[in-house]
């Protein structure tokens, strides 16, 4: 059995696993060392991999039916006799059909259950809108204690439910659909929650990103500084709550603009985050927020819908063009600041 | 019911099936199970019992469904199509960027669709919305529901089973599509509905039960169902999940199943061989 903490691991191939099922191999490790891990779901053992646990643990995985609502009322009372649950539905349904249950009996009671939440932001493109989540991000954010994580790919995943077990109280993990490409070469970049991964050096723009926006910033990054001569830091916010302070002060003193990319509303998520951090320091600095705006996404694949919305390298690219565009001086003249 | 208006009711639901077949077929992945099992009941609704055309599309006083088990989408957009709310071809753009017709039913993108379902639990509750709207301004009309037996276990199934009996909506017309089978497997194990007959006529609903694949069968169970006057009635169709495709009738693996080139093609055979029979 492979070790599950520690640093030379790295067992998941995520060019043939989807982060689902990476997730769900690495719950069933966590299970094997750790009696107090179960599972629970509505009807989506097989679709989020949480079954893969089961199968492991068959007496240990509770599949409550269609009952959203009622699934995260039993992981609360699981977690409140000392178990740690693993809920998985699809993000949608955690974060929305069940958000009260999830506010008032996990995190008022700060109870470790952790929610794995998958099919986020528009990895579901053509089951509709209603399967679409771009709010899930501004809704957990918004309730206390609860610690907050978008990895970047199924190699991030499995780091991030291993490091949840170490958080005392609960944990929102969104990940996406299928074979999202992967970021990571290997586990090994020392992950930490809420410690940003700078993924790239740069001095004219900061891309701060999270989710399957990383790979694309990487990739606009490039592209960039071919293109453009500009030097472009990248920077994978995976932890959203509690957001890396640090870095983002860090981003604003040394290249003086920010561009969030993420898959889900501009309104409240990773930017959101992010323009806190820059509007409480005080410090002037160029920033736009590329995500999906106050609107309803439409129908269609995933990947269309990615540069439908200008979240591939390109779009990004034409984004930070903007904000290099503009007419930004360190001086104090409000005349022409942004 | 004469010989000819079941002949024609026959003819059109083999159409419906054909049609979801072929436009899930095209994309290769999608819910035949869910879609193919309420096709009977789709087609005595539109083709037998529905005040609902293109023609009254607008019109306050027709006829409304919620098809709040929303992944069966495919097979209301089959009849919909043969209804001519839209050219068939349309049925082919089924899931593709741009289309009118996703995977869950969407009233802002699809002609003829009345709610926009796919979040399982919800329509019931709508349904009840527009049942009490519709009595409220005297309209003689219907509303008619469909729910999957695993909905069934989201809450607030049963908190919209309270009101409807305590609104006494006599306007509304519920099916449960009891195929049986939820995604993770059968619904006895997953979360039993026992003797769901029970608990709705325990929530004071008129309650019926028939052959959900029975054309005639369900026609007599809606005509019973305007009989009732002071409560809502729910129509428990006994259904097989994927019925009428051999590839996947009554297995678990339909509820949202990928098929090759030469499986859609021996499935088209075989409907269109049962088609002709007919005829
Ligand atoms: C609130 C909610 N939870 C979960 C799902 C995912 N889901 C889609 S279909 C389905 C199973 C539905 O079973 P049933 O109602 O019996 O439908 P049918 O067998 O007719 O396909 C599930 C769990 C959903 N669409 N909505
Ligand atoms: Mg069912």
């Amino acid at each position: 059995m492979a070790e599950i903490t520690g640093t030379t691991w790295t067992c998941y191939d995520s060019n043939t696993m989807t982060q689902a099922e990476i997730y769900g191999r690495v719950l069933t490790e966590l299970g094997e060392k750790d009696p107090r891990v179960v599972g629970v779901t509505a009807d989506l053992a097989n679709s989020t991999k949480i079954g893969v646990f089961g199968k492991a643990f068959p007496d240990r995985l509770f599949n409550v039916g269609i009952a959203e609502q009622n699934l995260f009322g039993v992981a609360a009372g699981l977690a409140k006799s000392g178990l740690i649950p693993f809920a998985s539905t699809f993000a949608a349904f955690a974060s929305m059909r069940a958000a009260e249950q999830v506010r008032t009996d996990i995190c008022y009671q700060n109870l470790p259950v952790k929610i794995i939440a998958t099919h986020a932001g528009v990895a579901f493109g053509q089951a509709g809108t209603t399967h679409h989540c771009l709010e899930d991000i501004a809704i957990m954010r918004a309730f206390p204690n609860m610690t907050v994580i978008v990895p970047a790919d199924g190699i991030e995943t499995a780091n991030a439910v291993r490091a949840s077990m170490d958080i005392p109280g609960p944990v929102y993990i969104r990940v996406g659909r299928g074979f999202e490409p992967k970021f990571h070469a290997s586990e090994d970049y020392g992950f930490r929650v809420g410690k940003a991964q700078r993924f790239r050096e740069g001095t004219d723009l900061t891309i701060i990103a999270c989710g399957i926006a990383v790979l694309q910033a990487a990739e606009a990054a490039k592209l960039l500084a071919a293109s453009d001569g500009l030097s472009i830091r990248v920077v994978n916010m995976h932890t959203i709550k509690p957001i890396d302070r640090e870095e983002v002060l860090a981003a604003i003193r040394e290249t003086r603009r920010i561009l969030t990319v993420e898959e889900h509303s501009v309104i409240g998520g990773l930017g959101g985050a992010v323009a806190d951090v820059i509007a409480e320091s005080g410090k002037g600095c160029a920033f736009s927020k590329l995500g999906f705006n106050d609107e309803f996404s439409v129908v269609g694949y995933p990947e269309d819908l990615y540069s439908h919305y200008r979240l591939d390298a390109n779009g990004i690219a034409d984004a930070v063009r903007a904000i290099m565009g503009r007419d930004f001086e360190e001086d104090e003249s409000w005349e022409d600041e942004v | 019911m004469e010989a000819e208006r079941l002949k024609r009711l026959e003819a059109a639901a083999r159409q419906v099936r054909y049609d979801i077949v072929e436009a899930i077929g095209n994309i290769g992945i999608g819910h035949f199970g869910g879609a193919l099992s309420i096709v009977e009941v789709l087609t005595v609704l539109y083709f037998s019992q529905m005040n609902a055309s293109p023609a009254n599309a607008k019109d306050p006083g027709r006829d409304k469904l919620v098809l709040s088990k929303g992944h069966a989408g495919p097979a209301l957009y089959a009849v919909l199509a043969q209804k001519g709310y839209f050219p068939r071809e349309t049925l082919f753009t089924l899931n593709q960027g741009g289309t009118s017709l996703p995977s869950h039913c969407d009233r802002n993108l699809t002609p003829g669709i009345d709610m926009t379902t796919g979040s399982l639990g919800q329509g019931l509750s709508v349904a009840i919305g527009m049942a009490l709207a519709d009595r409220m301004d005297g309209r003689k009309n219907r509303i008619f529901a469909i729910i999957g037996d695993g909905e069934s276990d989201e809450g607030q199934v049963w908190e919209a089973a309270m009101a409807a009996s305590q609104y006494g909506l006599s306007n509304l017309i519920a099916f449960t599509d009891y195929n049986k089978m939820n995604i993770d497997g059968l619904t006895s194990e997953i979360m039993n509905l026992d003797d769901l007959g029970a608990k709705w006529r325990a929530f004071n609903w008129n309650v019926l039960r028939t052959d959900g694949h029975d054309l005639e069968a369900i026609d007599r169970a809606i005509d019973a169902a305007r009989l009732e006057s002071d409560r809502p009635t729910m129509i428990i169709l006994d259904t097989i999940k994927g019925k009428g495709c051999s590839i996947a009738e009554g297995k678990l693996s339909s509820h949202n199943m990928a098929i090759s080139k030469e499986q859609k093609e021996k499935a088209l055979g075989e409907l269109s061989a049962a088609m002709g029979e007919l005829s």
